[in-house]
């Protein structure tokens, strides 16, 4: 079972080290992390999603609670919230494969952001499913490189980092 | 509001302000302005002989006094001769500061002479921990720092600091309050989980109540008498809870899991409900997880929410501070008729049937010399090692109040007791402080005899010497068909010309009659002592429940 966490932590050297040194001394499996600044310049977001059933993540919840420099950690579920990840591929192409390549890219809405004689980098935005199926029909074109960003994530209601950094609000 | 003054000089200022009264420490260059300030300063500095010292005696003074202790140690190898003493603070929950000289800020990350990255060191085993890049920042963090070892779960803070800002100019304002939005201590008790709690408590006719270290941390020894009082249950107190309830009480069954008494196991095993009050379901508890209190629902009640449901599953989950809950928690069911007379008989019976025991013979058995130490000294304050010692000066010492039985629990470290004693007696100068030893940990900091003696710091040790790294030594005759791989020490030194040596008294009893007069003869003298109890050296710790066994599948001396 997979969720995905979004912490709101001070934005200070070493906070990430923090929670990721959590993550491995725990035995807790990080899939994805991303990390960045918010709307505010004191505050940044990290957006993990980790691997385990709900006594797992009820545990993940409470220890990241206890780092002193994590303001506020919450659950975000499929149906509250949304997420994106963005991945960059690059595709072997040749005079042959490269039209084939482009009308797959068109179909998915995504973009091609570098043309070289032998390949393409491809950006695809969309969640985890959309960047898995685009990722497995390019495969047979042959992928070169590949980088994910991870999943970020959003609640959909109207609460904001600047809310939760006023409230001081912990749990 | 003071103006323009040194790093150096806030930090000692700002300490003063947290009423600190003693620090633990050992100097280096990079604390060498800090040293000098605290030169002057009207707190007294105890220096030790190895900064793991250091560290183990701020946590035995805090154990010892319910205050924050306090160490100091210098960039580098001090800082990391400190982890062992951190991260045995960390797993016993204990208020310690711990504050480190660092490189100048120019030299952070060049691998400069005496630098290790004491911060990332340290990030597993402290609560929190800060590098000072501004010497402005000395007070605030400081003031955070008190704040944060001291409430909720207590643990470790550590402060390390450039010596170039313990230099650097600052106008001094130490803050009347701390400001934290991510770390709010204080949780309110919720209402519907404590009714839950009472109607499982009054719905029980085997209730056990299995009480920790937070009792002793939140002062709620006498709100777990009145609740246990009035409910009639059993209180199996842990090694952490040493203290929180009294031995001698009726309703007390010991301590429970690996060498607990086989009452406080089989009484947890057939109950039909644990009450868990400030403890946190170690292993060492359990044993076995999947086979532990089959029959019982539990309530854990526990300040630290991460606690609850890490180990075993928990029908009721209380969070708050063990002294509230537990008053409101007596107060919602004060007219509660309990229904454990049959249990208490039953357990009174195994109580009966299965009390600790040795056998004597014309050698000085070791739980003899713990007898007698309670004899002699009931009110002394008991520090211990680790190992067999540490289990028999908690089976057959009788613990009446808290803070007064001093241990590395969680972390199981050697060496911690005489530091710890020295910690304990600086803070509590009017009490006889003894420390149970074995001839191997006392040897792990046998140094800080010279601090003993230097500090005027009147601790007995009271070495159990059987020439054995004692409880590896019983594991091996147990369990790995008695091939003694590395654990036999015997004749290894002469403790007497040992403690001579450093200027302190060195006794030695080798017959059991001579127990009592060294004891006295130790206590009287005033001065640092150790004493060199040659034991029995077949004497093992019983009853015990091996390794990945149910907590009822429990040996002992035939």
């Amino acid at each position: 079972m997979r969720h995905t966490i979004a912490a709101l932590v001070e934005n200070r050297p070493g906070v990430l080290t923090k929670v990721s040194g959590l993550f491995s001394r725990r035995r807790f499996n990080i899939e994805s992390l991303a990390v960045g600044v918010t709307e505010r310049p004191d505050v940044s977001r990290i957006t993990i999603v980790v691997a385990g059933d709900s006594a797992v993540l009820e545990q993940v919840l409470k220890q990241l609670n206890k780092l002193i420099d994590i303001i506020h950690v919450t659950e975000l579920s499929p149906k509250d919230s949304v997420s994106r990840e963005l991945a960059l591929i690059k595709v072997v192409v040749d005079s042959r494969t490269r039209s084939e390549v482009m009308q797959i890219v068109d179909v998915f809405r995504a973009k091609i952001i570098d043309v070289a004689t032998d390949s393409l980098i491809v950006e695809v935005t969309g969640d985890r499913s959309k960047v898995a199926a685009m990722e497995q029909l390019l495969s047979r074109f042959g992928i070169k490189e590949l980088v994910r960003t991870g999943d970020i994530a959003l609640h959909r209601s109207s609460i904001t980092a600047e809310d939760i950094a006023h409230q001081g609000d912990v749990n | 509001m003071t103006n323009n003054i040194t790093g150096a000089k806030a930090l000692i200022e700002s300490l003063k302000k947290e009423n600190v009264e003693v620090i633990f420490g050992y100097p280096g260059g990079a604390v060498l302005p800090i040293y000098d300030e605290l030169f002057d300063a009207d707190i007294r500095h105890i220096l030790v002989r190895h900064e793991q010292a250091a560290a183990h005696a701020a946590d035995g003074y805090a154990r010892a006094t319910g205050k924050t202790g306090v160490c100091f140690a210098t960039s580098g190898p001090g800082g990391t001769n400190l982890v062992t003493g951190i991260a045995t603070a960390y797993m016993d929950s204990v208020p310690i500061v711990a504050v480190t000289g660092q490189v100048p800020r120019s030299l952070l990350g060049v691998d400069a002479f005496q630098e290790a990255d004491i911060t990332g060191i340290t990030m597993p085993i402290t609560k929190h921990n800060y590098l000072i890049k501004k010497a402005e920042d000395i007070p605030r963090v400081v003031k955070e720092a008190f704040y944060i070892a001291s409430t909720g779960r207590p643990g470790p803070v550590l402060i390390d600091i450039p010596k170039d800002v313990t230099t650097d100019l600052l106008d001094f304002n130490y803050p009347k309050e701390v400001n934290l939005r991510s770390y709010k201590p204080v949780v309110a008790v919720n209402i519907e989980q404590l009714k839950q709690a009472a109607s499982l408590v009054t719905a029980s006719e085997k209730p056990v109540i299995y009480a920790g270290g937070g009792i002793i941390i939140s002062h709620a020894a006498e709100e777990l008498l009145r609740f246990a009082e009035l409910i009639k249950a059993p209180v199996t107190a842990t090694l952490m809870g040493k203290g929180a309830f009294p031995d001698a009480h009726p309703l007390s069954v010991g301590m429970p899991g690996m060498h607990g008494t086989k009452y406080a196991n089989y009484a947890i095993q057939e109950s039909d409900l644990i009450i868990a009050v400030g403890a946190r379901f170690d292993d060492r508890v359990t044993g076995k997880l999947e086979s532990f209190a089959p029959s019982a629902k539990i309530i854990h009640i526990d300040i630290d929410p991460a606690e609850i449901k890490k180990n075993v599953r928990v029908d009721v989950p209380v969070v708050g501070d063990a002294k509230t809950v537990l008053t409101k928690l007596t107060s919602l069911i004060k007219q509660h008729q309990p229904k454990t007379s049959e249990w208490i008989k039953r357990v009174n019976k195994w109580k009966k049937d299965f009390p600790l025991h040795y056998k004597k013979n014309d050698m000085i058995k070791p739980q003899y010399v713990v007898e007698s130490i309670y004899e002699l000294y009931p009110d002394a304050i008991i520090v211990t090692e680790v190992g067999q010692n540490q289990m028999w000066a908690e089976q057959y010492f009788t613990y009446t109040k808290p803070r007064t039985f001093i241990s590395s629990g969680g972390l199981g470290t050697m060496g911690y007791g005489f530091p710890a004693a020295i910690g304990a007696k600086v803070g509590r100068p009017d009490a006889t402080v003894i420390d149970i030893a074995g001839d191997g940990s006392f040897q792990m900091n046998s140094q800080e005899i010279a601090t003993a003696v230097q500090s005027e710091i009147p601790v007995v040790v009271a070495i159990l010497n059987n020439g054995y790294l004692g409880m590896v030594h019983q594991w091996q005759e147990l369990f790995f068909e008695e091939r003694y791989s590395s654990t036999v020490i015997e004749e290894s030194v002469d403790f007497v010309k040992l403690a001579e040596a450093y200027n302190a008294v060195g006794l030695r009893a080798v017959k059991p009659e001579e127990v009592k007069p060294t004891l006295k003869e130790a206590v009287e003298s005033g001065k640092p002592t150790i004493i060199d109890f040659i034991i029995d050296k077949t004497e093992n710790v019983f009853p015990m429940v091996p390794a990945g066994a149910a907590i009822n599948e429990i040996i002992d001396l035939e």
